[in-house]
């Protein structure tokens, strides 16, 4: 099912001569209708791209999206817009390819600019133990067919004149480089998937917090939220962060800890940057956008919080991470920093799939690195939720492989936050 | 910034300390089910609101303790030993 194509180029002239004052709006704001199809409950990029796919794949298009706040507002809107698909398990390769492969097609298919703009990605060997490390992660991913290629010392000072590759307390020993990874627009995201989803059927419901669920005989029947009662009999849940809180409402356990990542920017410069630089060894990564901040973010904060704002310690040793690597950005003013509740889970990897209770499906657990798998995290969980059985890809993600052992032990094989 | 009254030590700052995750987690018999040890192992209550945790004074005395912490306000509320039961807090929001 296409999307109605309301902006285009003749659009843009006939809206000029009028002043802009005839935009239609990008997505509706209706009332909350007693019941649906689906109800799906977070409006970040994965529940918006979970209900655009519904309609637009599975023809479910009675369908509601429920968002605490306004639509991506949360991680969504707080994260450093990195899109990769170097990872090291076939599982999550299949996974997060078939997330970029979206990408690159999603400014054409919702007819928005997500700027994607796929510059490359390098992650940084800064020891013998480093490059030993690397060249294994990068190997495998080649096997996997994933392009990606090794780069000596001489060959990123190349790609990347800014960085001091030779001057580093720890110099730089050679980098693995995907070049389909790069960045890409978030607030975009959100608003094309919205757009998108809208336009095919779907109630976008803002500023509409679940308080609980009628539950009966373990079947999910209606959402409660501080807009009246919504009845279903299928929820997908996409709320990162406060997957537990919900979970909790609805009576059944998660694996998942809740913290902060920050991310923060400095002032606009001229084009200096037209990498994402990732050092596991210091732990940081920066990239710079399109309208000249340095964007910049490094580990998660020590401690469990819901807070949504960083502690002081962690930025420190965030900015100390980037100069080490870009000593010539010490004199860049900070301009803004943000944090995001991030929900992470034993192995690092994402849960996608059914949960104890019927009818209800869930999308949470990515952590530190939710952002470059929106496409994909929306596309699985609408397959999931219309055939009420995980699809292939996700599989692998059950929430069942807490119980059985199958882990997808990222954390331990990339050894690098995601 | 938290500033922590290590029981032994005294009021330091927070990067001197380790968060170990959440306290009082009972390790069941050998003889439980896969569900029970998966949630042993894996399963927590990620309180929004009042959490257990246990700490470490990692770049000090390097002693274990536990912490009575809020996760939205990031307020302490108490400190308490390692095998002592939950104190009683009159300000925690459960």
């Amino acid at each position: 099912m296409p999307v109605p194509r309301t902006h285009s180029a003749l659009q843009l002239l006939r809206q000029a001569i009028g002043g802009h004052r005839g935009w239609p709006q990008f997505w509706r704001s209706p009332e909350p209708k007693p019941a649906y199809d689906v109800v799906i409950i977070g409006g970040g990029g994965h529940g918006l791209a979970t209900a655009y796919y519904l309609a637009s794949k599975h023809g479910i298009r009675n369908v509601a999206l429920l968002e605490k706040g306004w639509i991506g507002g949360g991680n969504t809107g707080r994260n450093t817009t990195i899109v990769r698909s170097n990872y090291f398990y076939p599982q999550s390769t299949d996974l997060y390819d078939h997330s970029l492969r979206l990408y690159e097609g999603l400014s054409h298919e919702l007819n928005i600019n997500l700027m994607l703009s796929q510059m490359g990605i390098l992650t940084l060997a800064n020891s013998r133990h480093d490059v030993e490390m690397l060249q294994r992660w990068s190997n495998a991913i080649q096997v996997q067919g994933i392009a990606c290629e090794w780069l000596e010392p001489e060959q990123v000072q190349a790609e990347v004149p800014a960085l001091d590759v030779f001057g580093m307390r720890y110099p730089v020993k050679g980098a693995f480089m995907q070049r389909r990874g790069g960045t890409a627009r978030h607030d975009a995201v959100a608003w094309g998937y919205a757009r998108g989803a809208s336009q095919l059927g779907v109630d976008i419901i803002q500023n509409c917090e679940v308080s609980g669920f009628e539950i009966s005989d373990n079947r999910v029947r209606a959402v409660h939220t501080n807009r009246g009662t919504i009845r279903t009999d299928k929820v997908g849940i996409a709320v990162a962060g406060h997957s537990t809180v919900l979970a909790t409402l609805a009576g059944f356990k998660l694996p998942l800890s809740s913290m902060t990542l920050q991310a923060y920017v400095s002032e606009p410069v001229k084009p200096a940057l037209d990498r994402v630089i990732n050092s596991p060894m210091v732990h940081a990564y920066i990239s710079q956008s399109d309208r000249g901040e340095m964007v910049m973010g490094a580990g998660a904060d020590a401690y469990f919080s819901y807070g949504q704002r960083g502690n002081l310690p962690p930025l420190e040793d965030g900015v100390r991470s980037i100069l080490e690597m870009f000593p010539r950005f010490s004199r860049l003013k900070m301009m803004r920093q943000w944090g995001g509740v991030v929900d992470i889970s034993p192995d690092t990897s994402p849960i996608i799939g059914k949960t104890p209770v019927t009818g209800m499906y869930i999308n949470c657990g990515w952590g530190t690195g939710g952002f470059k798998a929106i496409p994909a995290g929306g596309d699985l969980l609408a397959a999931t939720i219309a055939h009420d059985k995980p699809h292939p890809l996700a599989e692998p993600f059950c929430l069942d492989r807490f119980r059985t052992g199958r882990l997808v032990d990222e954390g331990a094989a990339a050894g690098v936050s995601h | 910034m938290l500033q922590i009254d290590c029981p032994w030590c005294g009021r330091r700052d927070e990067d001197e300390f380790t968060c170990g995750g959440q306290s009082h987690i009972e390790r069941p018999a050998l003889g439980c089910s896969d569900e029970q040890w998966g949630d042993y192992l894996f399963a927590r209550i990620n309180p929004k609101g009042l959490s257990l945790e246990r700490w470490r004074h990692t770049y000090g005395c390097r002693q274990w303790f536990n912490m009575a912490r809020d996760t939205v306000s990031h307020r302490i509320l108490a400190i308490y030993g390692m095998t002592d039961p939950v104190p009683v807090l009159p300000e925690a929001r459960a």
